[in-house]
C-alpha cells in the first residue's frame, strides 16, 4: 500500500488505493466514465506487487471473473457505472447466492440508459437493493468524500469477507472526480478482516453450513476441499436439491445474515438532530449540500437536521422511527432522482411525521439554497406531500 | 479566510487543471482544507476549460464553485467563457500578454511570454502564473508551494520550473 500520510487525491485513485490496502490483488473490469480511473489506478499500481489486473472483454465477464477469483482466495473488485452494473445483475445474484466474498464499486452517473456519462446522479440506489432476481440482502456503502472512497471501499471488503457476499461501494461522479486531502494511515492501524476458514477436516466438512452468525466458513480452491459452487438452491453440502425446504433455510438464512447483522453493519451519521422539527435524509454527494442546507437553515430559525445513510442497505430504519416518534415532525429526502430512499423513509417513519422530497434529475447536486426554499415551503404548509 | 472560491482557466493544454492541483495540493500540506473539482465532458479537449477549487479554513462541506471570488483567465476563451461567473467584487487575474480586459482592477503577467523569452519553454507559463497568483494572493505558503511543484512536474525539470515559480512570484510581489 501508499507511503501513510496526507495526500491530496482524487476519489477514484483513493477508491483503488484503499482496495489495495485491504488487499485487494485481483481486478477485473471494462473501462467506463466515471469510472475508468480506479481502472488506470489498478493497472499501474498492481505489477507493483503481483497483483491480477485483468481487462475484460465486458462487465458481465469482469463480475464473473472476480467471483472466480475469489473462491481461488483472492480479494478481488471491479469497478463500472450504470450501464456496466445493469450488466453485472445477474452474477451479482449469482454472488449473493453462492455467498462469494468481493467488491462492486459502482460509480453513478445520469441515466437511464447510456444517459449522462460526465455527470452526476443517484438513479441506482433501489437497483443495488433490488436489481437483481429473486430475495436477496445486501450490503452497499456510500461514501461523500475522497477520504471515504478510501476508508469505504476498505470497510467493502471487510464486510464482504466477514459476511461472505458482494458488497457494493455505490459512489457519484462529483464524489469520484472531487480532489481533496486523503489521510492515509499506518498499515497497523488499518483493520482488516479475513473470511473464516474451516475448522472441520475436508472428509467432515459442510461447505454451506453457518456458524451461529449465520455465516459458512470458507474453503478456498485448492486447499483440499471439495466445493461445489452452484447458483441453484442448494443445501449444506452445497448440492442443488430443489425443493422447498432447503429454498426456505437457504435463502431465510442469506436474508437473515445481513438484517440479524444490521446493528453491526448498519453505519450512519447524524447533525443536530436533538430537537430538530425537519431533518434532512441525504447520501454521497448530496450530503455535503444538506449539510450546508441545515447550517442555513439553522440561521434563519428553522430546527433543522440531518441524517446521513453510510450504508444505504442496511438502512438506518429504526433510528427513523425513534426521531419520528420523538419529535421530528418531517423528513425531506434530497435525492438526484425522482425519489427512490424517499419511500424507505416514508416507510420507516410508520406514519409518525410527514415525508418529502427534493427531486433532482441527473447533472449536478442540489445547492444548499435549493433545500433551504424546500424546508420553508414545508414549514409554511405549502407543500401536500412528496409526491407535488 | 473563511471560504474562497478560485476558478482557474485557460485553453486545454496549458496545464490550467495541474494548476489547481499544484495549488490545491500545496495548500493542503499548509493546512487549510480544499475541495477541487473539474468541468469534464467531452468540451475539455481544445476550447475554454477549467477547474474549480473551495479553499478554507474549515471543512468544506458543499464541493461547488457558486461564483468565484477570484477568477484566473490564461486565454481569451476562457475568460469570455467564464467571466460573467465572477463575483462582482472579485479579482481577476490574467495572462496579459494573450488575454484583454475592460474590466477595472485586473492583474496579471505575461505569463507566457516570460516562460518563452526567459524560460525558452512555453510550458512552464502555468507555472510562472502561480508564482505570481500565489504572491498577490498570499493564500498558500510560498515553501508548500515549492515543495509541491518539485514533486509535480517531470523528473529533471524541477529546477527550471521553481525559477518559473520564483520569477512569477516576483512579479507578484514587486507589483503596486
Amino acid at each position: 500500500m501508499m507511503k501513510p500520510g496526507t495526500y491530496f487525491m482524487e476519489g477514484n485513485t483513493a477508491c483503488a488505493e484503499g482496495a489495495i490496502a485491504a488487499g485487494c490483488t485481483f481486478f477485473a473490469g471494462y473501462p467506463i466514465t466515471p469510472a475508468s480511473e480506479i481502472l488506470e489506478r489498478m493497472a499501474k499500481r498492481f505489477p507493483e506487487f503481483h497483483g491480477s489486473y485483468l481487462q475484460m472483454e465486458d462487465e458481465l465477464a469482469s463480475i464473473t471473473a472476480i467471483l472466480g477469483a475469489s473462491w481461488a482466495g483472492r480479494k478481488a473488485m471491479t469497478a463500472t457505472s450504470g450501464p456496466g452494473f445493469s450488466l453485472m445483475m445477474e452474477n451479482y445474484g449469482l454472488g449473493l447466492m453462492t455467498e462469494t466474498p468481493c467488491v462492486i464499486v459502482n460509480v453513478m452517473r445520469g441515466g437511464p440508459s447510456t444517459g449522462l456519462p460526465t455527470k452526476v446522479a443517484q438513479g441506482d440506489v433501489n437497483q443495488t437493493r433490488w436489481g437483481t432476481h429473486g430475495d436477496v440482502g445486501v450490503v452497499v456503502y456510500v461514501p461523500s468524500s475522497p477520504q471515504e472512497m478510501f476508508d469505504l471501499t476498505i470497510k467493502a471488503f471487510n464486510t464482504s469477507e466477514k459476511y461472505r457476499l458482494p458488497v457494493v461501494v455505490l459512489s457519484d461522479e462529483m464524489v469520484s472526480h472531487m480532489t481533496e486531502k486523503v489521510d492515509i494511515p499506518k498499515k497497523e492501524d488499518i483493520e482488516i478482516v479475513e473470511r473464516k476458514k474451516p475448522e472441520e477436516p475436508p472428509e467432515r466438512s459442510l461447505p454451506f453450513c453457518p456458524d451461529e452468525d449465520l455465516v459458512p466458513p470458507m474453503a478456498n480452491a485448492g486447499e483440499g476441499y471439495s466445493v461445489h459452487v452452484t447458483g441453484l438452491t442448494h443445501d449444506e453440502k452445497g448440492h442443488p436439491s430443489i425443493d422447498e425446504e432447503t429454498q426456505n433455510k437457504l435463502v431465510t438464512r442469506l436474508i437473515d445474515k445481513i438484517r440479524k447483522n444490521a446493528d453491526d453493519i448498519l453505519e450512519y451519521e447524524e447533525y443536530m438532530v436533538q430537537d430538530a422539527d425537519i431533518i434532512v435524509v441525504a447520501y454521497g454527494s448530496v450530503y455535503r449540500a444538506a449539510r450546508e442546507a441545515v447550517e442555513i437553515a439553522r440561521d434563519k430559525g428553522i430546527k433543522a437536521g440531518l441524517l446521513r445513510p453510510i450504508t444505504i442497505w442496511p438502512f438506518p430504519e429504526d433510528r427513523i422511527y425513534d426521531l419520528a416518534k420523538n419529535g421530528t415532525d418531517n423528513f425531506l429526502v434530497a435525492e438526484i432522482n425522482f425519489g427512490q430512499i424517499v419511500f424507505e423513509v416514508e416507510r420507516c417513519t410508520g406514519g409518525a411525521a410527514n415525508t418529502y422530497l427534493a427531486p433532482r434529475m441527473g447533472g449536478n447536486i442540489h445547492t444548499p439554497e435549493e433545500i433551504v426554499d424546500r424546508m420553508e415551503a414545508i414549514e409554511e404548509g405549502k407543500i401536500p406531500d412528496f409526491k407535488e | 479566510m473563511m471560504r474562497m472560491e478560485i476558478r482557474f482557466s485557460g485553453f486545454g493544454g496549458q496545464g490550467v487543471i495541474l494548476m489547481g492541483h499544484i495549488f490545491g495540493e500545496a495548500a493542503v500540506k499548509d493546512g487549510k482544507d480544499v475541495t477541487l473539482t473539474k468541468s469534464y465532458g467531452p468540451e475539455a479537449r481544445g476550447g475554454a476549460c477549467s477547474t474549480d477549487m473551495i479553499i478554507s479554513d474549515k471543512r468544506v462541506h458543499y464541493p461547488q464553485v457558486r461564483r468565484p471570488d477570484l477568477l484566473i483567465s490564461m486565454s481569451q476563451s476562457a475568460l469570455d467563457t467564464y467571466k460573467s461567473g465572477l463575483k462582482e467584487e472579485g479579482t481577476l487575474i490574467i495572462d496579459t500578454g494573450l488575454v484583454e480586459t475592460s474590466r477595472p482592477d485586473t492583474m496579471g503577467l505575461p505569463a507566457t511570454k516570460i516562460a518563452e523569452e526567459e524560460f525558452g519553454l512555453k510550458m512552464v507559463a502555468n507555472i510562472v502564473m502561480l508564482g505570481y497568483f500565489t504572491a498577490k494572493t498570499g493564500l498558500v505558503d510560498k515553501g508548500c508551494m515549492e515543495d509541491t511543484i518539485a514533486s509535480s512536474v517531470p523528473k529533471g525539470t524541477e529546477e527550471k520550473n521553481i525559477k518559473a515559480f520564483q520569477r512569477g512570484y516576483e512579479e507578484g510581489s514587486d507589483e503596486k
